[in-house]
């Protein structure tokens, strides 16, 4: 159950050299635009690192998450993803990984709508090709520990927003991903429940050594990270130590996970 | 993903947008309705058309008196006398024949009793029966000795003796027919309707000789209204033709050159023509209804279209997550499949159900086979495949990205 990060690893998780990202638009004449985003990024990230990444909006945050999560592709440069090299791999392989080795968590949630929590955490297990008995087993567990058992029946919309996030959590957490991507996953939170959200993720990255890559705009959700990176108009314009890396502490309100 | 697990999917879908499903179902269920109910409609028809040709009896020939005329010819159109018994006898004495039976008839009244009906005899010989295909309900045919002592006695057709005796048994009884009493000797198996829709159940059978001698009358001695040929086996047709053509030329002295003073009509070549109509009669009917099954199918791919487009964010979700194309494929895929079996299944069950009614209320035939029911099947699932496919395919070639920023 452990994730394979407990322990330092020989190589980073995550390693990014010279990666560009640019749209291609056309304009109201038919003309193609190229709007580029992201400029030059060089980036490494170990297993086992919580890094936030901030920036304004349109900095290209969510450009580069989605680049990190396998769901986009850059438009030059080279991504790594645990000694693989993200651009030669198939379409398929893809999909494989985006189900075992990352974890998504977004601003809006993105639960499958009609359908209980018990299912959606179980869902990328079905992906994975594990039994619907065995699935709903082991997504109930985690549902169980992120506070969540007696809401698997519920629908989404049944649902709070602090509820919704911890049921994408859960869902992220099922198939032992060593990575988590979250994008603004407080951004539709209030205060209390976005605090609950980041213990969470605290708790995650210090008990299982899971690597934690969030983006937010607030300072003080940025504050549980190690790492601050900062992006303006698609450059990496920071990236230190985070000075409050002791700052949150609290007691962690959820069973170990 | 395990097969079941999209099934569930799927049907969850499905049952969330039950009307547009049902809709979407509808133009399917029409359609297979219409494909079973077409088929069996042709099916019945071709049956019934097989059925016929085989109570009519093989390699036959129907040989009647006058020259062929351009409209076709006539049930022994009334006015010609060139036919006669010893015409027929000669015939029967060719190597390609098996058996002739010379025809007499004319309008009579039967009583029985306080009964009566009207109809038309017929004066035959005793070859008449096999000629014609016919077996025996209860009793036996005249024969030959019954013939040459033109003895009174008569067989009956099903519904002949069903009109004049209802429940009793008619055999050894006296019935009068043109006021002679005749006994009942023989009743024939029902038939049913001739090609032409002509009821055969009504007859009534009597020796040749009783006939001329005692009810149609022998104004011309002799003469007879047609004959019934039948060669020995089917490739004795076309030998059978020309030769019952010389020799009845030969017979009748026309010189080379004057057209016949008969026709011989090959009824084999008129039950293939009419086996060859009811074929291609089904086949039209399937066609036309396949056009709705066709229509369906355009239905359902646009409904799976519009789905794609609004379930856009879900694809992104379900690849974010972890679903390759062919998750994705295989999801919206069973889902227009399952649209069209679930609407071929109603389909079917509406197309045997319009069947039996119309079989029970428009007096036809219908015939359902398993074939049909397969095909129904095949049908509907190659439908949802074929128009399934390209939404399903669309919503697999979605990008990630571009799927999950879809609002
Ligand atoms: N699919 C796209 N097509 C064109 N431009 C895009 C697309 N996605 C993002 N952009 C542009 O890239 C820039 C960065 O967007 P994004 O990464 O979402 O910013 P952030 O998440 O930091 O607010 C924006 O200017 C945005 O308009
Ligand atoms: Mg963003």
């Amino acid at each position: 159950m452990p994730a394979q990060s407990l322990n330092p690893a020989a190589y980073p998780l995550i390693q990014i050299e010279r990666l560009c990202k640019s749209y291609s638009l056309q304009d109201a004449s038919g003309k193609t635009i190229t709007n580029q985003v992201l400029f030059d990024i060089h980036l490494t990230i170990q297993q086992g690192e919580f890094v936030a990444i901030m920036g304004h909006s349109g900095s290209g945050k969510s450009t580069l998450m989605n680049i990190l999560g396998c769901l986009d592709t850059p438009t030059s440069g080279s991504y790594w993803l645990a000694e693989k090299n993200v651009a030669t791999l198939s379409k398929d392989e893809l999909a494989r990984i985006r189900n075992e080795k990352i974890g998504f968590v977004f601003q809006g949630f993105n639960l499958l709508k009609r359908m209980t929590a018990l299912d959606n955490v179980a869902t990328p297990l079905l992906y994975a090709g594990i039994s619907r008995a065995q699935s709903r087993k082991r997504a109930l567990e985690l549902l169980r520990r992120t506070g969540l058992e007696n809401f698997a029946m519920h629908q989404p919309n049944q649902l709070s927003g602090g509820q919704q996030q911890r049921v994408a959590i859960s869902r992220a957490l099922v198939n032992h991903p060593p990575l988590i991507l979250a994008d603004e996953p407080t951004g539709n939170l209030d205060t209390q429940t976005s605090r609950e959200i980041m213990l969470l993720f605290d708790q995650l990255n210090r008990e299982q050594g899971i690597t934690i890559v969030l983006v937010t705009h607030e300072d003080d959700i940025a504050a549980y990270a190690h790492r601050l990176i900062r992006l303006k108009d698609g450059h990496i314009v920071l990236d230190e130590k985070n000075r409050h890396e002791t700052a949150p502490g609290g007691t962690p309100s959820f069973p170990s996970l | 993903m395990n097969l079941l697990s999209i099934i569930g999917e799927a049907l969850r879908a499905l049952r969330q947008n039950r009307l547009r499903t049902g809709l979407t179902m509808l133009g399917m269920i029409i359609g297979v309705a219409a494909v079973v109910l077409m088929l069996s409609i042709g099916q019945g028809a071709r049956t019934k058309i097989n059925e016929t040709i085989a109570a009519m009896g093989s390699n036959l020939f129907l040989v009647v008196p006058g020259a062929t005329s351009s409209g076709g010819f006539s049930f022994g159109s009334g006015s010609v006398r060139t036919l006669t018994i010893n015409d027929s006898h000669a015939i029967a004495e060719l190597t390609s024949i098996k058996a002739t039976a010379p025809v007499t008839t004319g309008p009579v009244q039967l009583n029985y009793g306080a009964k009566n009906w009207s109809t038309i005899i017929t004066g035959t010989t005793p070859n008449y029966f096999e000629v014609g295909n016919w077996k025996m309900e209860s009793g036996a045919a005249f024969t030959e000795s019954d013939l040459r002592s033109a003895a009174r006695f008569v067989v009956l057709g099903s519904v002949t003796a069903k009109n004049l005796f209802n429940e009793e048994d008619p055999i050894g009884k006296t019935i009068r027919i043109s006021n002679r009493p005749f006994v009942v000797v023989g009743i024939l198996m029902a038939k049913g309707q001739s090609l032409t829709g002509r009821d055969q159940d009504d007859t009534v059978i009597i020796p040749i000789s009783t006939s001329e001698r005692q009810i149609t009358g022998s104004q011309f001695p002799g003469s007879i209204r047609y004959m019934l040929v039948q060669a020995k086996t089917p490739d004795d047709m076309d030998i059978a033709e020309i030769e019952i053509t010389q020799l009845l030329r030969q017979r009748h002295r026309i010189p080379k050159g004057k057209e016949n003073d008969f026709t011989v009509r090959n009824l084999t070549a008129i039950a293939d023509v009419a086996t060859d109509a009811a074929k291609v009669m089904s086949i039209v009917l399937g066609a036309i209804a396949s056009v709705s099954l066709l229509v369906g199918g355009i239905g359902i791919m646009n409904i799976m279209l519009v789905s794609v487009t609004e379930r856009t964010r879900e694809i992104g979700i379900r690849m974010a997550i972890g679903a390759n194309q062919r998750a994705i494929l295989t999801q919206f895929l069973l889902e227009a499949m399952m649209i069209c079996l679930m609407g071929g299944i109603i389909g079917l069950i509406i197309g045997i159900g319009g069947a039996w009614l119309v079989s029970r209320f428009a007096d036809m035939l219908i015939v359902i086979t398993a074939g049909m029911v397969g095909l129904a099947f095949l049908f509907s699932s190659a439908v949802g495949i074929f128009f399934g496919f390209y939404p399903a395919k669309k919503a697999a070639s979605l990008k990630p990205v571009d799927a999950l920023r879809y609002e």
